[in-house]
């Protein structure tokens, strides 16, 4: 064996290593042999660290040292809905530096719920001299600032994304700091920046950027100039509009059906900020090239949505509010018949009763209509067991399942009885489903089905479910392949996260927050694991003030090569190997 | 370092923490081959006994789920506490940036007259005449023969029919009488004839209502006029 691994020319096998991308994939192939996990190293260019925290900077750059494209992640996903305090973590600036140093030739730089500065920016801009892909998703901690040194200094820039980003907006000239002779724009998308981007310097970067093909417009863009972008980009792919208002007129009208009809290759529509009706027909034209709408910001109505979404016949992927009513999603279920991902979204999340007529209706429809349908995101007010096994039984090959009756406890409408059968039936019956969300009234059985049927599940949401430890314990025990765990106000304590601590391990990170979890298991954990971060976080003030039995506030667990980090905030405390209770 | 027998993992009998430690396989005992199939009828009558196989030593989870809560000191098995009331941080899960985008656009609608994108279009009604104005919201109606009767019984002592300017003859009649004609002013700023322009536009393009005396609408009608002969 060793011979003929050694048969070939160290470029033979880099040349062969090189068409395979896959990091587990990659991964394999260092394992075989010395020799191959050598050139596996050196030819690595591309690295995923799905938890800041789990490796330090240094331990990838002295595994991997010729790395072109990163891709980092911060903060817990429940960081999104406000259940991490500011200032946990998640700084990017450690990453930056020692990249600047060792990565001369880094060319994407891609973060999710990270902090990063605009000091850090300008590290950026100046460090890569062939930097092409910049992509801050749910990231803050920088304003236009920043953005405009990465413009003034990235000639060979290819994309900007800042997805859902929150960025201090200082002034809208940052987008001038564009070379008049850059030209190798491919994607844009400001569309959560606040201020207004100077139009003039906007159109003449579109219109001088052959390749663009994602523009991603922020509201502040007026309708009336949506249409001199378009005649200027008509390559473009993917659109998000700037305001979709604008006094009815019909010259204007025209004008922007016929930009629209102008771009043949656009296959995905986002924007619709404040929506009138009146002007959605300009893109009738193209909705039957469309495979991505995003109208989960459009508060139109259903007659105005059904008509546009009607058209719609190639559509994958569909987001929108839910005005679109049951009726609505029937019009889809008869329509997109290669609909692929669904999103509703709660017009009024926080009002006490329903306003608008969306039920489980709407998506036992969508699952009985769209045979190809994997994906869902579901905000109703009302479910019941019967539909969920309806749907189950409609889509075994669903993959993503996230269902959110918005009022906590919801018991079946029907019956009164808890979701638990329902839920059931769809890990019984999905059996790929990776990612799964629950709500509603809910016991420890509804883990006994998790544990016993989602075999190939990845990532569990679950808020204000369960009665005892065991629920717990059978998700722990019985998903093998699961990777994050996320729970909120659940009677979960002690006893499973003990008896399962080896799971923990196999885990990329664990969240409890508003549990049982007491700080003596905490501690317990600590010592016991030392390749595991135990994080307790709570803003009351050391754990130490309180009694060892007394419930945690927040708890995030996660594996990591890199021990303690040094940047934790006065609120967070991580127990060690010599059962000192450590702040940084 | 435990090693216990898998009933003692299982059963949470001792109150004492036990730590399940890797090197006894934590996760991955009992691969337990559990087939219960779902009724294909309503699940209201089912009975799920959960049995477990024999790995177990028999003993099945009901048994076990009652040890447990036997051993509960600690914890609060009870649900209802941690049932949030409303306004609870974090909950529903819409994401910050959303739930801004969301209300920035509900705020601007209020502020602006007659947007149509919000949820209601309130013009002011005038009627040449009257000793008083009123307010309507035009996304009440569905069509303007909706408008017509909603404003005749609001002002029950005019007549109006503004269906009967589609027609061309009863225009002439209507406006040489006096009669009253509906008018309004649009986004620009110019009078128009109600009437002219389908519903949705004219919902979204009117600011105000003015109710006028027949005569006095006749410089109006031309463009009516023209329209009418253009339909026909």
């Amino acid at each position: 064996m060793q011979r003929m691994a050694c048969s070939f020319p160290d470029e033979v096998l880099e040349h062969v290593f090189s068409f395979v991308q896959c990091d587990n994939d990659r991964n394999a192939i260092s394992t075989v042999c010395k020799s191959w996990y050598k050139i596996e190293r050196w030819s690595r260019r591309r690295v995923f660290v799905g938890n800041c925290y789990a490796i330090s900077p240094d331990m990838v750059i002295r595994r991997f040292p010729d790395v072109r494209s990163i891709e980092l992640k911060g903060k817990p996903h429940f960081a999104d809905f406000n259940l991490v305090p500011d200032g946990w973590g998640g700084y990017v600036a450690p990453w930056i530096s020692a990249m600047a140093a060792a990565y001369p030739w880094l060319e994407e730089i891609r973060l999710k719920r990270m902090v990063i500065t605009d000091e850090n920016l300008e590290l950026i801009s100046k460090s890569f001299k062939n930097f092409k892909v910049l992509v801050l998703s749910s990231c803050e901690g920088f304003s236009t600032d920043g953005l405009a040194a990465i413009a003034a200094n990235c000639r060979n820039l290819r994309e900007l994304d800042l997805r859902e980003s929150e960025v201090e907006d200082l002034s809208g000239h940052w987008l001038k700091h564009f070379p008049d002779d850059y030209t190798s724009l491919v994607s844009l998308n400001i569309a959560c920046l606040g201020c207004e981007v100077s139009f003039s310097a906007l159109e003449r970067l579109v219109g001088r950027c052959p390749n663009l093909r994602t523009l991603r417009l922020n509201r502040a863009v007026p309708l009336d100039k949506l249409a001199n972008l378009l005649r200027r980009a008509p390559q473009l792919v993917e659109l998000g509009t700037g305001a979709y208002s604008s006094e009815l007129r019909p010259d204007v009208f025209s004008n922007l059906s016929g930009a629209f009809s102008g771009c043949k290759e656009l296959k995905s529509l986002s924007g619709f900020w404040d929506v009138v009706p009146g002007y959605l027909p300009a893109v009738y034209p193209i909705c039957c090239r469309l495979t991505t709408l995003n109208l989960s910001y459009a508060t139109i109505q259903s007659p105005d949505l059904i008509k546009l979404v009607g058209q719609c016949q190639n559509l994958q992927r569909l987001w929108v509010l839910d005005y679109i009513e049951d009726a609505g999603l029937d019009a889809v279920a008869a329509s997109c018949k290669d609909l692929r991902e669904l999103r509703v979204f709660p017009s009024d999340p926080y009002g006490p009763e329903p306003n608008v007529p969306l039920t489980e209706q709407g998506l036992v429809s969508i699952s009985e209509g769209c045979s190809k349908l994997q994906s869902v995101l579901y905000f109703c007010r009302q479910m019941s067991n019967a539909a969920l096994m309806t749907i189950a039984r409609n889509r075994p090959n669903m993959t993503r399942f996230r269902l959110c009756i918005i009022e906590p406890g919801t018991p079946d409408y029907l019956t009164l009885q808890p979701l638990d059968v329902g839920f059931g039936a769809i890990v019984e019956h999905c059996k790929d489903l990776q990612r799964l969300s629950l709500s509603g009234l809910l016991t420890d059985l509804v883990f006994e089905y998790i544990g016993t049927y989602a075999k190939k599940l990845e990532m569990l949401s679950v808020a204000f479910a369960g009665e005892s430890d065991l629920g717990l314990h059978h998700v722990l025990s019985g998903c093998e392949k699961l990777r994050k765990l996320e729970i909120r106000d659940c009677p979960f304590g002690d006893k499973a996260l003990l008896a399962n601590a080896a799971k923990l391990e196999t885990m990329r990170s664990l969240w409890m927050s508003s549990c049982s979890v007491t700080f003596g298991a905490c501690k317990l954990l600590g010592q016991k694991m030392p390749r595991l971060n135990v994080e307790v976080i709570d803003e009351r003030g050391t754990p130490d003030s309180r009694p060892e039995s007394c419930p945690i506030d927040k708890l995030y667990i996660y594996r990591t090569v890199a021990g303690s980090r040094f940047d934790m905030p006065g609120f967070v405390w991580t127990i060690d190997e010599d059962s000192a209770m450590r702040l940084s | 370092m435990e090693i216990g027998s898998e009933e003692e993992k299982m059963g949470f009998e001792e109150t004492e923490l036990r730590l399940g430690l890797p090197g006894n396989g934590g996760s991955t005992e009992g691969e337990v081959a559990r087939k219960r199939g779902f009724s294909e009828t309503e699940a209201t009558t089912m009975d799920l006994k959960l049995k477990l196989s024999s790995k177990d030593a028999g003993m099945d989870l009901n048994e076990k789920a009652k040890n447990l809560k036997k051993e509960k000191n600690l914890l609060t098995a009870d649900p209802a506490k941690h049932h949030a009331k409303a306004q609870v941080v974090g909950w529903p899960p819409v994401r910050s940036f959303r739930k801004n985008m969301l209300a920035v656009q509900k705020g601007s609608t209020e502020e602006s007259d007659n947007k149509a994108s919000g949820n209601a279009a309130f013009v002011k009604v005038s009627v040449d005449g009257a000793p008083y104005l009123r307010k309507v919201d035009l996304k009440t109606y569905q069509s303007y023969q909706e408008l017509s009767d909603a404003l005749g019984k609001m002002f029950s002592s005019f007549t109006i029919g503004m269906k009967d300017f589609m027609n061309e003859s009863k225009l002439m009649d209507v406006l040489n009488s006096s009669d009253y004609v509906p008018t309004y002013e649009d986004k620009v700023g110019d009078w128009m004839l109600v009437g002219d322009v389908p519903w949705e536009m004219f919902v979204d393009t009117c600011k105000r209502l003015r109710i006028m005396k027949g005569k006095e609408a006749i410089g109006l009608a031309p463009r009516a006029m023209e329209k009418c002969s253009n339909r026909s």
